[in-house]
């Protein structure tokens, strides 16, 4: 299996195909709804984000509690095509990887191709596994948002495959 | 005999559905991820398949949430009209949904309000009351995760459509949802009665359990709806194979000589369910 590591560099992002298994390690970040609309609008009044988008990948989580003694609850992919509104114009800010589970609407596929960067499938509906492959997080930015808040997670060798690539080739059968 | 039967012991025993529907797969659920597992001949879809068999495992034995997405909490009573509730049924039943969830380290995921949306946390739960005969309370719990319950439709079909049509817009709902609400799935259709009444249908056929008794109408529509949607070669992420849908359940109702209401409920691979009898 492909190892990757964190921030993704175009270079290595090139070497990836819609279908291949991968492994990555690294820093990524969780956003979903909430916390995307909160991204946004702090892009469009041109407020700093509160963290650096360049060759950032967002994961689109949100953890169970931590239980007791463990490092993350339950952790797994949400539906990704609910971010797509969101996602040209944080590619365009420089995020380089998605992680989510689901496909993406056509609009974004182009984008992912005109901003080289690439969309990973994560096994969806296995967040008690997937916890086995973090290895720190944290609450990073917009905490009162609880389960929505940004986390900054340490992941190992998280089991991925390449969902759209940077030519905008799917792996999923998209019918629309 | 009128037998009562106080709040406390419902919310203990809420709370107890809360952990076990959310940790613990339904065997039924396991035996046809297994089979699934079994005869898939597409290797990503397999392993794919593999993994989820694994969580489960983990979730079991770690006493972790099976996703996390702990769900909208969906309550069906069936209240013996011998019963007498010493307190307040509907507090009852979330307080157990609180305590449950807070003990299982499970997610806050309701908003108080659709609109204005604000901080999350376990309850109200979506709660079913159905008066029947007899002396006990039997209440089935069901963890509705939304990325599947997002997908759900309803069509109101003319009372002269022919019985293909309505088999085509099953099989559609499936095919839009795409590979989005975690599949291999467990389709819920619910058909006859009024709209509200449909959706609630299919949603209950979820609880059925898979290899339950059904009419024999029902099975071979069931066995026909499960052929036709494993043709779609969805499969589990996305990946494609055999294993698109898990299941097919149908529950039927009478309904108006001028229509022919059919909603359709999915589940995700993870169905969380689970039933107790007070």
């Amino acid at each position: 299996m492909k190892k990757i590591n964190t921030p993704l560099v175009e270079n290595e992002i090139k070497k990836l195909s819609a279908g291949q298994e991968v492994a990555l390690s690294g820093i990524i970040y969780t956003a979903r709804d909430q916390a995307h609309k909160r991204l946004i609008q702090a892009l469009t009044t041109g407020k700093s984000l509160s963290f650096d988008l360049k060759g950032a990948v967002i994961y689109y989580c949100g953890p169970t509690q931590r239980p007791k003694g463990k490092i993350i609850g339950a952790c797994g992919p949400t539906t990704s095509r609910r971010m797509d509104e969101f996602t040209p114009a944080l590619l365009k800010a420089g995020l380089k990887g998605m992680i989510g589970k689901g496909g993406r609407s056509k609009e974004i596929r182009t984008a992912i191709k005109r901003f080289k960067a690439v969309y990973f499938l994560a096994p969806a509906g296995c967040g008690a596994l997937l916890s086995k492959y973090v290895k720190k997080a944290r609450p990073y930015a917009f905490a009162e948002l609880g389960p929505e808040a940004i986390y900054k997670l340490k992941v190992k060798e998280f089991p991925l495959i390449v969902g759209i690539d940077y030519k905008g080739r799917s792996v999923i059968n998209e019918p629309f | 005999m009128i037998r009562t039967i106080s709040a406390q012991k419902i919310t203990g025993t809420v709370a107890d559905l809360c952990l076990k529907a959310n940790l613990v797969l339904r065997p039924d659920m396991l035996l046809l991820l297994e089979a699934a597992h079994s005869r898939e001949s597409n290797k990503k879809a397999k392993k794919a398949l593999e993994m989820i068999i694994r969580n489960a495992r983990i979730a079991k034995r770690e006493k972790l949430a099976i996703c996390q997405d702990t769900g909208m909490p969906v309550v069906f009573l069936e209240l013996g009209n011998g019963v007498r509730i010493k307190g307040d049924l509907k507090k009852a039943i979330n307080k157990g949904v609180e305590k449950g969830y807070k003990k299982g380290y499970l997610r806050s995921s309701i908003v108080a309000d659709a609109l204005s949306r604000g901080k999350a946390g376990y309850t109200p739960a979506v709660i079913h009351t159905d008066i029947v005969r007899g002396d006990k309370l039997k209440i089935a719990f069901l963890v509705k995760g939304f990325g599947c319950e997002n997908k759900s439709a309803l069509r109101m079909f003319n009372p002269t459509v022919e019985p293909g049509q309505i088999k085509r817009f099953i099989v559609e709902a499936v095919k839009k949802a795409g590979a989005d609400a975690c599949p291999p799935y467990v389709v819920g259709v619910g058909i006859g009665g009024t709209a509200d009444y449909a959706c609630l249908l299919a949603k209950k056929a979820l609880l059925r359990r898979i290899y339950a008794k059904r009419s024999t109408l029902n099975a071979k529509l069931e066995s026909s709806l499960l052929r036709e949607i494993n043709k779609l070669n969805i499969g589990p992420m996305g990946l494609g194979g055999r294993a698109t849908c898990l299941a097919v359940k149908i529950l039927t109702y009478p309904t108006h000589i001028a229509g022919l209401p059919v909603a359709v409920n999915l589940n995700c691979h993870a169905l969380r369910s689970a039933v107790a009898t007070i």
